[in-house]
């Protein structure tokens, strides 16, 4: 694990994180949920929990795309790779992924389907031009960061008029999946998690602004701290909730305060919503259904969606039952509560989506945290 | 995916167009989510796009952790492309 003393910043993080410990009212706990996967890498990479004091909790909170998108999408990926004449464009994150009977893309693709690895949905469209006799299908992901660069990539083929392009979409929507944790019933009565806070992620608020934010703190009294990515920056965000806490307010502040605005990025919010509208529901893996918390292609672009295309129509599997995936998606468990983890279940042979993704929080506790937690 | 780097923009390339530098590393990128962008800013990359623009101060921090531990980020970066081109 490396440690804040390699680096520069040290003196800094252990002033602030003196300052946690000091302002921490030892007579109430504080459960802060880090949305972002790459927060809790990070914080497990920093080994920044070694810092705080007990009663400050991190919860690990579903903002890993990878992690929770249910099986039976992944089921719909594999199906379309599978079709003759298709060329199936992916993020390299979603290869290892386990679908349904022990699919995954990678298996396809030994079996002969054409997955190709792409790093930008500019390469995808680059693909289709360079094989117009094959239908080149681009498997989109992400929350709001991943969706402008889809956008554009569907309007370039619509002004290139390729007609062997088309996007299988799953984009996903930051606040729609918090609101399902501060809310849903079906959540609820899974297992109520109590959070007191939340450390909001930068590059999503780069793109959505910090506006969306304000629902939650206006209605539901829960601050939120836009957190930057760097140790320190997460050290400062915890030590801001905490002093929002203790005075009992409950704002939007920011961090991250370099790129970050109350508006984002205009340019892109606008690529969005002319491509793009709310899917009445999208199923994720641990929170379930949630309405409007998804994105699909409108009307007008209908021909680059996939799955009208190909009819491809979404159906609802189970994955490994003894996986806690889903309950670790909500923080409800930890990923030692679970009898899978680092035994059959490690980043070499993943059997849930939390363990492919490094940012999932069953892979950062593998990395990371496991020897840790087995010394205590 | 998810990872998001700082890049410096070298040179504009075409309307929507630019080549950045990482490390030493030139790749080609879109810019068309940036206001006006302009060689010598750096802004935030990810998976091929600069999502906003950031300050030379802010950038050089993020590259001076990224250089102390060897970041997937980078690699991210130096590999980008490779595997759509690798078959005809």
């Amino acid at each position: 694990m490396k440690h804040l003393d390699e680096y520069r910043d040290a003196e800094t993080a252990r002033r602030i994180a003196a300052a946690i410990r000091r302002e921490a009212d030892i007579a109430r706990g504080y459960r802060l949920m880090e949305f972002c996967g790459g927060h809790t890498h990070a914080i497990f990479r920093y080994g920044i929990e070694d810092l705080l004091p007990a009663n400050i909790e991190m919860v690990h909170g579903p903002g890993c795309p990878v992690c929770v998108l249910p099986t039976g999408r992944l089921d719909m990926a594999i199906r379309l790779a599978r079709r003759a004449g298709v060329i199936l464009a992916t993020y390299g994150d979603m290869l290892r992924v386990p679908g349904s009977s022990g699919q995954s893309l990678l298996k396809a693709k030994a079996d002969g389907a054409d997955i190709r690895m792409v790093y930008s949905t500019l390469d995808a469209v680059k693909l289709a031009q360079a094989n117009p006799d094959r239908e080149v299908i681009f498997f989109a992901i992400g929350f709001e960061t991943t969706t402008p660069p889809t956008a554009l990539a569907i309007e370039a083929a619509a002004r290139k008029a390729l007609a062997n392009f088309s996007v299988f979409c799953n984009h996903v929507l930051t606040p729609s999946a918090i609101a399902a944790i501060l809310e849903a019933p079906a959540v609820r009565e899974l297992d109520a998690v109590e959070i007191d806070g939340f450390l909001g992620p930068a590059y999503v608020s780069v793109v959505i602004g910090s506006q969306p934010y304000e629902f939650f703190a206006d209605e539901y009294r829960k601050p939120v701290v836009i957190s930057g990515f760097e140790p320190i920056d997460i050290l400062q965000s915890i030590l801001m909730l905490v002093r929002q806490l203790n005075a009992g307010r409950a704002e939007v502040e920011n961090q991250y305060i370099r790129a970050v605005t109350r508006d984002g990025n205009m340019r892109a919010k606008e690529a969005v919503s002319r491509i793009f509208e709310l899917r009445r529901d999208f199923e994720w893996r641990g929170l379930g259904h949630i309405p409007y918390s998804a994105l699909r292609l409108k009307d007008a672009y209908a021909a680059f969606d996939a799955e009208r295309r190909f009819n491809e129509t979404y159906v609802a599997t189970e994955g490994n039952k003894a996986c806690l995936c889903p309950a670790i998606l909500r923080g409800a468990k930890k990923p030692t509560d679970c009898r899978l983890f680092g035994r059959a279940c490690t980043p070499e042979t993943p059997l849930g989506s939390c363990m492919v993704s490094s940012e999932g929080a069953c892979a950062a506790y593998y990395t990371y945290g496991r020897m840790r937690e087995a010394a205590q | 995916m998810c990872h998001a780097l700082p890049v410096k923009i070298i040179a504009l390339t075409g309307p929507d167009t630019a080549k950045v530098s990482l490390g030493g590393i030139v790749k080609e990128i879109s810019v068309a989510l940036i206001d006006d962008p302009r060689p010598g800013e750096y802004v935030v990359l990810h998976v091929g796009y600069a999502l906003a623009r950031i300050d030379e101060a802010e950038a050089e921090r993020t590259l001076a952790l990224l250089a102390a531990e060897g970041s997937d980020a980078v690699a991210e970066f130096a590999a980008a492309g490779e595997d759509a081109e690798a078959r005809p």
